[in-house]
C-alpha cells in the first residue's frame, strides 16, 4: 500500500511538472504543426506518392516522433534530479528502488500520452475524418509504443553523469529511430539495406501499426497488425528489464 | 541507557583512498551526538552508510535494532535526514515538497495537513508554504529541508551540517525546538556541525573524527579537561614575530598565531604568564591585550585534529570553507 502511494506521489510529480513547463507546451504544439504545414506540403507537392495524400502519410509517424523526442527528454530528467540533489530524497525514502522506477516509468508515460494525444486534433486541419474509434484503437498501440521509449530514456539518464551526454542521445538515439521508422518516406522502395536496417527498429512497426490504424484502406500494411503487437510488447518488456536493471544501479 | 545506533568497524573505501577508517560506536537512545571534524574527515560518508544510501566497504551498523545492509527498508523507515547538499524540488511549492515527502513516507493522510502546518511553523515558512521554491533564499531551502526532515517523526534524525547558512535567529530557533522535540518524542539526533560552540552547549557526547577515525569521543566537559589546563591569547603590534620568536625559543606550551592574536595553551597560566610577558619585553614586543581563558570546543577541535594548534588555521582551509559555502548557497 505504501509503495503505491509512493508510486502515485512520483507520478503526480512527474505529471505535474509536464504541465507546468509552458515553453515545453508551446514547442509541443508548435513543432509537429511546423512539420505537418511546412514539411509535409512541401513533400507533398514535390515527391509525388501516387494515391496517397503525404500529409495523411506523415501524420502518425509525426506523433511517433513527437513521443520519442518526449520520452527521451524526460527520461533523462533522472539526471537533474541528480544534478539538483531531489534524487536523493527519493533514494533515501521507504519506497523500495523499483517502486521509484516504476513511478517515473508510468510518470513520464504519461507525459508522453500527453505530447501524443495533442496532436490528434490537428488531423482535422489536414483533413483526416478522426472518430472515436480510430483514437480508442490507436491509444493502446501508442501506449505500447511509449513504454519501451520511456525506458530507453530512464536507461540512458541511468547510465550517464552528467547532461553533456544528451546530445549524443538525440544522434544516436532519436534521430536514427526517427528517420528508420519509415515516419517520413515509405520503406517499400528504399535499398535492401535501408530496408533491413529500419525493421529492427521497433518503431517501424508502431508507425505502421498506428498508420493501419489511421489511414484505412490507403495504407497497405508493412506487416500484419498481430506481428506490429507483438514487436512492440517484446520491445517494452525488454526495455522495461533493461531500465530497471540501471535504474537500481544507480549510487 | 538503550543503544539505538551501534556500528562495527564500518569502513569505506573509494579506490585506494579509506574515507571512513573502522569506526566502532553506539549511540543511545535519546541521545544528540556530534560529529565533529575538518573538511574531509569523513563525516558525510560515515551518515551516508547509516542512510543506506553508500554501501560500507566493510563491517555493518545497526539502527533501531535493523541492520544497514540487510535491513535498509526498516533502517529507512526509522530515520529522517537533511543532507548537507540543497535535495528540494525548486520547481514545486514547499507545501508540495512536504506532501511528497509525507506520501514518500506514508504520513497517515488525516495528520498530513496538520503535521505540514506545524513543521512550516516551526521553520518560520508558514506565509510562503505555497510558493515555489526557486523563489526561496538559500537559508529558506535549508529551513524547509530540516521541516522535512521531521515531518515522519523519525525514530533518528541525521543532520548533516544543518545550521550552516542559517542567521544567528533561525539556528537558535532551530536549536530550541529540537532540544523540545527530543524530549518529548524520544527522537535521537546526530549532527555534523562546524560550529563547535554549539556542538558543545547542545550535544550529550562529541566524537572528533579526523581522517576517517574517530580520534575523541566524549561529552564536552571531558574533552575539555582532557586538553587541560589555560589558554593564553595575546595581542600584539608585532604579533607574527612573538608568535615565531616564542615557537623558535619554545618558552611555553603550545603556539598558535592566527587573525593577529596568538594563542599559547599552558599548564598553568599563573605561574607561566609572567615568564612570558617578561620574554616579550626582552624582545622588545609590547604587548596590547591579554586574555586567558579555559579551553573551548574550538580548542579541543584543534588538539585533536592536529597541525593547526602550532601553525594557525591555513589559508588553505578556510578557503576551502568558503567555496562550501558558496556551493551551498547556490
Ligand atoms: N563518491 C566519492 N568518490 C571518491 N571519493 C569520495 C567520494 N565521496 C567522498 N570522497 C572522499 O572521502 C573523503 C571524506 O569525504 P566526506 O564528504 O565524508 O567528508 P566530510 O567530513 O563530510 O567533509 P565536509 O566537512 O567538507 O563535509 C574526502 O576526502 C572525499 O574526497
Ligand atoms: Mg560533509
Amino acid at each position: 500500500m505504501s509503495e503505491i502511494r509512493g508510486i502515485y506521489t512520483l507520478w503526480l510529480r512527474e505529471v505535474k511538472k509536464f504541465l507546468r513547463e509552458k515553453p515545453r507546451l508551446i514547442n509541443a504544439i508548435c513543432q509537429p504543426l511546423l512539420w505537418l504545414f511546412i514539411f509535409g506540403t512541401g513533400m507533398r507537392f514535390s515527391s509525388g506518392m501516387p494515391g496517397i495524400n503525404y500529409q495523411e502519410f506523415i501524420f502518425p509517424g509525426l506523433i511517433v516522433q513527437a513521443m520519442l523526442f518526449t520520452a527521451m527528454f524526460m527520461g533523462v530528467s533522472v539526471i537533474w534530479d541528480r544534478e539538483f540533489g531531489f534524487l536523493k530524497e527519493i533514494l533515501v525514502s521507504p519506497i523500495s528502488r523499483t517502486s521509484v522506477f516504476l513511478g517515473k516509468m508510468l510518470g513520464t508515460s504519461t507525459d508522453v500520452m500527453i505530447q501524443g494525444i495533442i496532436i490528434f486534433p490537428f488531423a482535422y486541419l489536414i483533413g483526416i475524418p478522426v472518430h472515436i474509434f480510430m483514437v480508442l484503437e490507436a491509444l493502446p498501440l501508442m501506449i505500447l509504443i511509449t513504454i519501451g521509449l520511456v525506458c530507453i530514456g530512464l536507461t540512458f539518464a541511468s547510465l550517464m553523469k552528467s547532461f553533456e551526454g544528451f546530445g549524443l542521445i538525440q544522434t544516436f538515439i532519436n534521430l536514427p529511430m526517427f528517420f528508420l521508422s519509415g515516419a517520413l518516406f515509405p520503406l517499400a522502395n528504399v535499398p535492401t539495406w535501408l530496408q533491413w536496417a529500419s525493421y529492427v527498429n521497433p518503431l517501424t512497426y508502431g508507425v505502421d501499426a498506428l498508420r493501419t490504424v489511421m489511414m484505412g484502406d490507403t495504407w497497405v500494411q508493412l506487416f500484419p497488425m498481430s506481428l506490429d503487437i507483438m514487436v512492440l510488447l517484446c520491445f517494452d518488456i525488454i526495455m522495461f528489464v533493461i531500465g530497471k536493471t540501471a535504474f537500481c544501479r544507480v549510487e | 541507557m538503550k543503544p539505538i545506533i551501534e556500528t562495527f568497524n564500518l569502513k569505506k573505501q573509494f579506490g585506494p583512498y579509506t574515507a571512513v577508517n573502522n569506526i566502532s560506536l553506539t549511540i543511545n537512545k535519546g541521545e544528540v551526538f556530534a560529529l565533529l571534524g575538518p573538511n574531509g574527515a569523513g563525516k558525510t560518508t560515515f551518515l551516508s552508510m547509516l542512510c543506506t544510501i553508500l554501501r560500507p566497504t566493510s563491517g555493518t551498523a545497526l539502527i533501531n535494532g535493523f541492520d544497514i545492509s540487510r535491513e535498509s527498508a526498516q533502517v529507512r523507515r526509522s530515520i529522517g535526514i537533511v543532507f548537507q547538499d540543497p535535495s528540494v524540488d525548486t520547481d514545486m511549492t514547499s507545501r508540495e515538497n512536504l506532501q511528497m515527502h509525507a506520501n514518500l513516507y506514508s504520513v497517515p493522510v488525516s495528520e498530513q495537513e496538520e503535521r505540514i502546518k506545524q513543521v512550516l511553523e516551526l521553520v518560520g515558512l508558514s506565509g510562503r508554504a505555497d510558493d515555489f521554491m526557486y523563489t526561496y533564499s538559500g537559508g529558506m531551502r535549508r529551513r524547509l529541508e530540516i521541516a522535512r526532515g521531521l515531518l515522519h517523526y523519525p525514530r533518528v534524525l541525521f543532520l548533516d551540517e544543518p545550521t550552516i547558512g542559517l542567521d544567528p535567529r533561525s539556528r537558535e530557533h532551530i536549536w530550541d525546538y529540537i532540544r523540545n522535540l527530543r524530549k518529548r518524542e524520544d527522537m535521537t539526533i546526530i549532527l555534523t556541525t562546524h560550529y563547535m560552540e554549539e556542538a558543545d552547549r547542545l550535544c550529550d557526547r562529541i566524537a572528533i573524527i579526523d581522517q576517517g577515525t574517530i580520534v575523541a569521543l566524549d561529552t564536552p566537559s571531558v574533552l575539555k579537561q582532557e586538553v587541560g589546563g589555560d589558554i593564553i591569547t595575546i595581542r600584539s603590534d608585532k604579533s607574527q614575530v612573538l608568535s615565531d620568536l616564542l615557537i623558535q625559543d619554545n618558552i611555553a606550551g603550545h603556539v598558535s598565531y592566527h587573525n593577529d592574536e596568538i594563542k599559547i595553551s599552558v599548564q598553568d597560566a599563573n605561574f607561566q604568564f609572567p615568564g612570558i610577558v617578561e620574554y616579550a619585553v626582552n624582545a622588545g614586543i609590547r604587548i596590547d591585550h591579554v586574555t586567558i581563558t579555559k579551553p573551548d570546543m574550538n580548542d579541543v577541535f584543534i588538539h585533536y585534529t592536529g597541525k593547526e594548534l602550532y601553525h594557525g588555521e591555513t589559508p588553505e582551509r578556510t578557503g576551502r570553507i568558503a567555496m562550501m559555502k558558496r556551493r551551498r548557497a547556490r
